[in-house]
């Protein structure tokens, strides 16, 4: 059998398990166009459903006309709220404990709402339908700004009852959410009374979007003979879908499958549930054939899911020497028009309250206030785990802050507040317990790889050149020390409209000595397929090529709470290994009986099980596979497969330190990205070519969203980015080149060690870039200027600050 | 609504159908013809999903009539596997190095850097981001793919020389 001539190292090799930069099995069929997404999916018989949208942010729907509509040949349906409200489907419960309207009943809130549903025989027709349907609106008074909502006498939710609690508490007014607490409030207020220097902040972090290239759809299929509804969909959590779609529309759970197929891109828009997908069910349960619906760009731009919208003031206390004392941060939320931010359920603000970052600070408080306004609902995780990008933002511009304050150099006031690599676990003020980090060495790696001296001496001199009239332009470092919260998470806190969040893996081996494993999660991209075999190659020994990896099918995956905050790796990768190690259990007991002796007495090593002490007598895993299924073994089942639902003892806190330099024109406002440099901790590495694929392709996205990416609305509620000519994303040309780093310290309570990493690259790529913008301009008096840095607001800065003269 | 005859050469095969004039040419190769490489990701020509090869140019297929493409010679991403099954040059470099994740973009991408070899066959790293800069990706950063493309163009200069 397996010739014992080749070493562990080269058997273990031949794995291709966890450490390689195996290749991606998915990329044979992408690159030939051979993916399977959702609106790949033809069915016979197959209709096409698209939205009436509301022109108006908010107003009274006095009536709906689909005589017109109706007349177009191929159009079969209009559904409206008064369709759906004898089914219970006219609103939808929400992720938050908030509901929202599937369709337009009485009133609009946001434009680009839902009004009605055109069902047709083809795209075309249902586009010419959606034209032809007459609806008159009353305006109402738009609010576009929270501050003014909570003041105003205008009542966006009407369907609320104003003096009872919201979905996490009291509400203290008619167009107020919730309010969050988190942390000691008299203890902070007191430190911030008598601290050496206090420095206060607005620090607003927009509103913007996750825009996958492929945007959101569904095709329903409602099989009238079984009683069988398939859906197809852009679902980041398809065992999630299934639940609430059984919940809300009475069909029994068993009787629905919802796959994901591939996915073009989630970055969290794809975990909210939409009125597309429910009025692709509705249609199809009506005409009894398939119904697709697919976004258009407008459409996804306009209604599901934004991110972020912030606003955060924040207070910071140190002594005279820079030693961080106490934070305060009061954030005002903008939810929209319907609270249906992604969130675990007791977290109504994400993990927000990680916004005392990487430092040692032993008081915090937090406060966030949730409103509603007259914008598109959402609230989701863009590439982020749960407003964790809002809370780095916020801690790493605070500190920049206190810097200019104290008139230190940011690099050195991050260090001395630190958290020391002794102090882990790390009790955090607000509550949460870091697992593991190395702070100090990965910054000290960070600083000497980019020259951190040299840079500073550099742009003094180009300072002094820009005051001489020798140059025009302006060099600015970024710093970023950031500490993430992923892999959500412990089922004692966290759970999903009460679904707890763990996730899981289903590994069943071959006679053959191949396997086939299945997990709760579905990759949008980020190479699962690829990634997991590894974990399992390692774990029990046979080749990731011979490991076929499926998801995203509730009727063959085991049930998994989906992929978005970095979880994947943290939660269902934990589940592959401890699934794998109960396949290896039994492999062992399989190697003993055939070596005839006892389970003690053999080990594992690498792709067999060997004798202790005679390691040329050995059962190959595949040997042991193929006994697993011909052996009558005394006291053992037949088979070797294993399932795992893994429920995580805590979060995992991936980190990094970022560094760039960019260079400023003061006088167009151009900003060019010189360099980059990114180190990363994720704990142990699976796959080092995909994780630095994830930082690349994090760090663009952050650059987009600090430099010009943004949802902006005029003050009549009318959406101003809505195309991909307004809504910034940046090309091949403006992206620059990224240099990646790393260093590596295991969580000690994953399995494997391995903590997440897709989310970083944004979380510390925008406060990189933001900072490198305010610190070109901080000898100039500049504190905060808010995002995104695009090249008017940058032109403007430099207005303001009497550069242009 | 009348239909059209369209006449065309799709991927080295002839093709004639009766189709809308007002069809697009994405929905016609996607919906009549399940050619589904080519993706629509924003129907206003910005992303380059939809990007097919028509007689030696870029198009972007989300914005063109099938009435306007009658005629012509079109290759889509399916037409760059090679004729064994086995992957393009071009198809293999973006596997090797990486330069893909969701896939959405990737026959766009790979289409263009296609016509792009053709146009330039030994682009500098900044002709190559030029180049490309009409097909948006939202994964890879484009760090990947251009890495993918100057390799591309190194082999395809290798194979022809060994030809010569």
């Amino acid at each position: 059998m397996n010739d014992q001539t080749l070493t562990p190292e080269e058997r273990a090799a031949n794995l291709k398990g966890m450490g390689s930069s195996r290749k991606r099995v998915e990329d044979v069929r992408f690159t030939q166009g051979k993916g399977n997404y959702v609106d790949d999916i033809k069915l016979d018989g197959m209709l096409f459903g698209d939205f009436v949208r509301s022109p108006y942010a908010h107003a009274r729907v006095v009536s709906i006309n689909a005589e017109e509509a109706l007349k177009v040949p191929g159009v079969l349906a209009v559904i409206t709220a008064k369709d759906l409200e004898p089914l219970g489907l006219h609103w939808m419960p929400t992720l938050a404990g908030d509901k929202q309207m599937v369709l337009a009943d009485g009133k609009v809130l946001f434009q680009g709402q839902e009004v009605a549903f055109v069902v047709a025989e083809d795209r075309y027709a249902a586009a010419d339908g959606v034209e032809l349907v007459e609806v008159e609106y009353e305006e109402l008074p738009v609010i576009v700004d929270p501050f003014e909502a909570l003041q105003s006498d205008v009542v966006l939710r009407e369907d609320l009852d104003p003096a009872a609690d919201g979905a996490h508490g009291p509400r203290k007014h008619h167009n107020h959410i919730f309010t969050w607490e988190q942390g000691d409030k008299d203890a902070t207020e007191a430190v911030l009374a008598e601290a050496d220097v206090v420095v206060e902040e607005m620090v607003y972090y927009h509103r913007t979007h996750p825009c996958p290239l492929e945007t959101c759809g569904s095709v329903a299929s409602m099989d009238k003979v079984t009683g069988k509804l398939t859906l197809w969909g852009t679902f980041q959590a398809p065992h999630a879908v299934r639940t609430v779609a059984s919940l809300i529309s009475g069909i029994a759970e068993h009787n629905i499958r919802v796959i994901s197929p591939d996915i073009g891109g989630g970055f969290g828009n794809k975990v909210g549930v939409y009125p597309g997908y429910i009025c692709s069910i509705v249609a199809s349960i009506v005409t009894g054939k398939p119904v697709k619906w697919v976004e258009d760009r407008m459409d996804n731009l306009m209604s599901t899911a934004f991110a972020r919208d912030y606003w955060m003031q924040g207070k910071i206390a140190a002594t005279k020497e820079g030693k961080i004392t106490g934070l305060w941060c009061h954030t005002t939320a903008d939810h929209g028009g319907f609270d249906a931010c992604a969130d675990p359920t007791k977290f109504p603000a994400g993990f927000m309250n990680i916004c005392t970052g990487s430092y040692d600070i032993p008081v915090a408080y937090l406060a966030v206030d949730g409103v509603y306004t007259n914008k598109a609902p959402g609230g989701v995780a863009y590439r982020c785990s749960f407003r964790v990008t809002e809370a780095a933002y916020f801690i790493e511009r605070m500190i920049e802050v206190l810097a200019i304050k104290l008139n230190m150099d940011a690099a050195e006031l991050r260090r001395i507040n630190f958290i020391k690599a002794d102090q882990f676990p790390y009790q955090s003020a607000l509550g949460w317990e870091y697992d593991s980090g190395d702070y100090h060495t990965a910054w000290d790696k960070a600083l000497k790889a980019v020259d951190y001296e040299g840079l500073r001496k550099e742009q003094a001199q180009q300072l002094e050149d820009f005051k001489a009239g020798k140059t025009r332009k302006l060099m600015g470092i970024g710093l970023t020390h950031f500490t993430e919260i992923v892999g959500a998470g412990p089922v004692k806190n966290c759970d999903i409209l009460g679904l707890g969040m763990f996730d899981s893996c289903e590994i069943r081996i071959h006679p053959t000595g191949s396997a086939i494993a299945r997990l709760g999660t579905i990759s949008q991209g980020q190479g699962h397929a690829t990634t997991f075999a590894q974990i399992i190659a390692s774990e029990i020994g046979l080749p990731a090529d011979d490991i076929t990896l499926e998801e995203g099918d509730t009727d063959t995956a085991p049930y998994g709470l989906g992929t978005y905050g970095s979880r994947s790796t943290p939660v269902a990768g934990a589940a592959t290994a401890m699934a794998a190690r109960k396949i290896r259990a039994k492999a062992q007991m399989i190697a003993a009986y055939l070596l005839e002796v006892h389970d003690d007495d053999v080990e594992f090593d690498v792709d067999r099980f060997v004798v202790k002490g005679a390691p040329e007598r050995f059962k190959t895993m595949k040997e042991i596979a193929f006994a697993a299924y011909n052996q009558a073994i005394p006291g053992l089942e037949p088979g070797l497969e294993a399932v795992s639902y893994y429920d995580p003892p805590n979060m995992t806190y991936p980190f990094g330190a970022y560094i760039c330099v960019v260079d400023i024109d003061v006088d167009t406002g151009e900003t060019d990205i010189r360099s980059f440099y990114a180190l990363d901790d994720c704990g142990t590495r699976i796959n080092p070519m995909i994780i630095e694929g994830q930082v690349h392709g994090g760090l663009t996205e952050a650059l987009a969203i600090a430099m010009g990416q943004e949802i902006a609305y005029d003050e009549m509620g009318n959406h101003k980015t809505a195309t991909l000519m307004d809504f910034f994303i940046p090309t091949s040309w403006e992206t620059p080149t990224y240099v990646t780093d790393h260093t590596t310290t295991p969580s000690p309570h994953h399995p494997i060690g391995a903590k997440g990493v897709g989310e970083s690259p944004n979380v510390g790529g925008v406060p990189c870039f933001s900072n490198a913008v305010h610190d070109a301009f901080r000898p100039f008096g500049l504190t905060q200027s808010h995002m995104p840095h695009d090249h008017w607001r940058v032109w403007k800065t430099a207005r303001e600050l009497g550069l242009h003269a | 609504m009348a239909k059209m005859h369209v006449k065309m050469t799709v991927n080295g095969k002839e093709v004639e159908a009766l189709a809308e004039p007002r069809t697009l040419l994405i929905h016609f190769l996607r919906e009549d013809l399940n050619i589904t490489g080519p993706h629509i990701g924003c129907e206003s020509s910005h992303c380059g999903a939809c990007t097919v090869d028509i007689d030696g140019k870029s198009v972007k297929s989300c914005t063109m009539f099938v009435g306007q493409a009658n005629g012509t010679d079109i290759t889509t991403v399916e037409g760059l596997t090679n004729p064994d099954g086995s992957l393009g040059v071009i198809q293999e470099m973006f596997r090797e190095h990486h330069g893909l994740q969701c896939g959405y973009c990737t026959p766009g991408m790979i289409t263009r850097a296609h016509r792009l070899l053709q146009e330039n066959p030994s682009p500098t790293e900044e002709e190559v981001r030029f180049g490309m800069a009409g097909n948006l990706c939202r994964c890879t950063g484009y760090q990947n793919i251009v890495k993918a493309i100057m390799a591309s163009a190194d082999m395809l200069n290798a194979q022809k020389e060994a030809a010569e």
